[in-house]
């Protein structure tokens, strides 16, 4: 296992942000923890990444326990921070080169990651220009080279793709997709459904600091009904209703009066099942 | 290795705003050396020195004391609180230690290069000063302290506006009452007492003494390092509270 938490808590004061999670992530496995603003997501990788102390549980990393200053078990970790951190004063370049001495990597070793690094997200042709002067796009993707030059087993992501336009977004998949195919573990958190239905293998629904619902996309949505029926009742309010076939949804759908759409679950229709709310 | 990358990261930074901080770092200095040597000194002898002669050693120790307490702090906080990019060092495997260390070196770099601009603005203004391996020692000192200082400031603090409060009520009683700008011999021998537990009181007289009268005081000395020491655990543990 390469990532397991055992009940993880966080608290501040009376409100706890994070409730006794139990989490596993399997070497190689790409999980989305997906949940509304406010659910803990955050606070979850914050205390991942050891950037916050857990009120109480445990963390284990690759069967290792993951203190607040275990060095050894930073250098598997690739964190994506939901906020830009770059370093506005250096360049790209130079910020990759700045974070390759921070992970101490050999000199002869730190010239070569970079370069890497800049063809794989694709900033070869701004390498030197300030990172304060590049796109929202470009320094998102910039951030994730950053999170990769320790060639980390690990990669959490908190929210990457938040306020970049479609085209980077998907770019910014695509850069998580083959990191994904070379092996990394990975975990993204994400209020866009489809971010996580794309990307990911597992997908953990987290509200109100708890996770409620692990497992694949496709298992979500069968455990709820593979087909939506979406309707406005009598008091002209939408309600919906899940169903295993296609069959028993038209039977019921034949049976209403008003107007209806008859649709295949998504991962967004599960989480309202179960939180009623919407993701975004 | 910390100590190396925070200083490579800051030459780039220094190499690049090169004029910027050697002007700011040249205005004060100036202005005071012109307002009270030139202007309201000239005419003045004091303990047996003329007043540019007593109050050079004086700004040196509050520039050295300004520029890297404000070259750390600010780093700091446009890192910590503006630019998020500190979390990014709090979740390399760094050494808190070192890095720290680097940082307080920085700042104490940026007072030294400071205090060596006034130096040739002092020398400019016809003021030779004797310089020797003791007055070097206090500035460096002095620079390590508050840089030190300014990098705990800046780790406890949490907005920008609450580092004027050290600003407001250490940085600015210190740069008036520590005998920069005055002879401390006739204040009122309590104020004097707690006058002397500020370091800045150790650099500005441990700096005069050394340039005007060749006399070394070791008070001074383990004053200044035991300051510096406490600053430097003080940042030390801030930084591992932010973890």
């Amino acid at each position: 296992m390469m990532i397991k938490t055992e009940k993880l808590t966080k608290k501040y004061g009376d409100f706890t942000a994070v409730n006794h999670v139990d989490l596993q992530v399997q070497a190689g496995e790409f999980l989305g923890l997906l949940g509304p603003n406010g659910a803990g997501k955050t606070t979850l990788i914050r205390m991942l990444v050891g950037l916050a102390k857990a009120s109480a549980g445990k963390i284990y990393i690759n069967g290792q326990i993951m203190g607040r200053n275990k060095g050894d078990l930073k250098g598997m970790i690739g964190i994506v921070p939901q906020h830009i951190n770059l370093d506005k004063e250096l360049t790209v370049r130079e910020n990759l080169l700045f974070c390759a001495k921070l992970f101490k990597l050999p000199k002869e070793q730190r010239e070569k990651r970079a370069e890497e690094l800049l063809e794989f997200v694709g900033l070869k042709n701004v390498e030197k220009r300030e990172s304060q002067k590049l796109s929202g796009g470009m320094q998102r993707k910039l951030m994730i080279a950053k999170a990769l030059i320790n060639d980390p087993h690990i990669l959490y992501l908190d929210e990457p793709t938040v306020g970049i336009d479609l085209t980077a977004r998907r770019k910014i998949w695509d850069i998580l997709k083959t990191m994904k195919n070379k092996g990394k573990t990975i975990m993204l958190t994400t209020h866009y459904i489809e971010e996580a239905e794309y990307l990911c293998d597992k997908v953990a629904l987290m509200d109100e600091g708890k996770i409620f619902y692990c497992d694949t996309p496709d298992n979500l949505k069968i455990k709820l009904g593979k087909f939506t029926l979406e309707y406005f009742n009598d008091n002209n309010e939408t309600e919906y209703r899940y169903f295993k076939s296609l069959e028993q949804a038209k039977q019921e759908a034949g049976l209403l009066e008003n107007e209806y759409t008859l649709r295949k679950t998504s991962l967004e229709d599960v989480f309202y099942n179960f939180t009623n709310r919407k993701v975004n | 290795m910390e100590i190396m990358t925070i200083l490579w990261r800051e030459f780039i930074f220094f190499k690049r705003r090169f004029l910027r901080i050697t002007l700011s770092a040249v205005v004060s200095p100036l202005l005071y050396l012109i307002a009270f040597g030139w202007g309201l000194g000239s005419q003045i002898n004091y303990e047996g020195h003329s007043y540019m002669y007593f109050i050079i050693p004086g700004i040196i120790a509050l520039t050295t004391m300004n520029t890297s307490f404000s070259a750390t702090s600010i780093r700091i906080n446009i890192s910590k609180l503006h630019e998020k990019s500190f979390e990014y060092y709090l979740t390399s495997p760094v050494n808190m230690y070192m890095l720290t260390l680097g940082f307080v070196i920085n700042g104490a770099l940026r007072g030294l290069y400071a205090a060596s601009l006034i130096l040739i603005v002092a020398y400019l203004f016809g003021v030779k000063l004797k310089i020797t391996l003791a007055f070097i020692i206090i500035c460096i000192l002095n620079s390590l302290l508050f840089a030190a200082f300014g990098y705990f400031a800046s780790m406890v603090i949490d907005s920008h506006y609450e580092m004027n409060r050290f600003t407001t009520f250490v940085m600015l009683p210190m740069t008036f009452l520590c005998g920069t700008f005055f002879s401390l011999d006739k204040t009122p021998i309590l104020v004097k007492n707690l006058i002397y537990l500020l370091p800045l009181t150790h650099a500005s007289q441990g700096l005069r003494a050394v340039a005007l009268e060749g006399n070394v005081q070791i008070t001074s000395f383990i004053v200044l390092i035991l300051y510096t020491v406490i600053f430097y655990f003080c940042g030390v543990a801030a930084s591992f509270r932010e973890m």
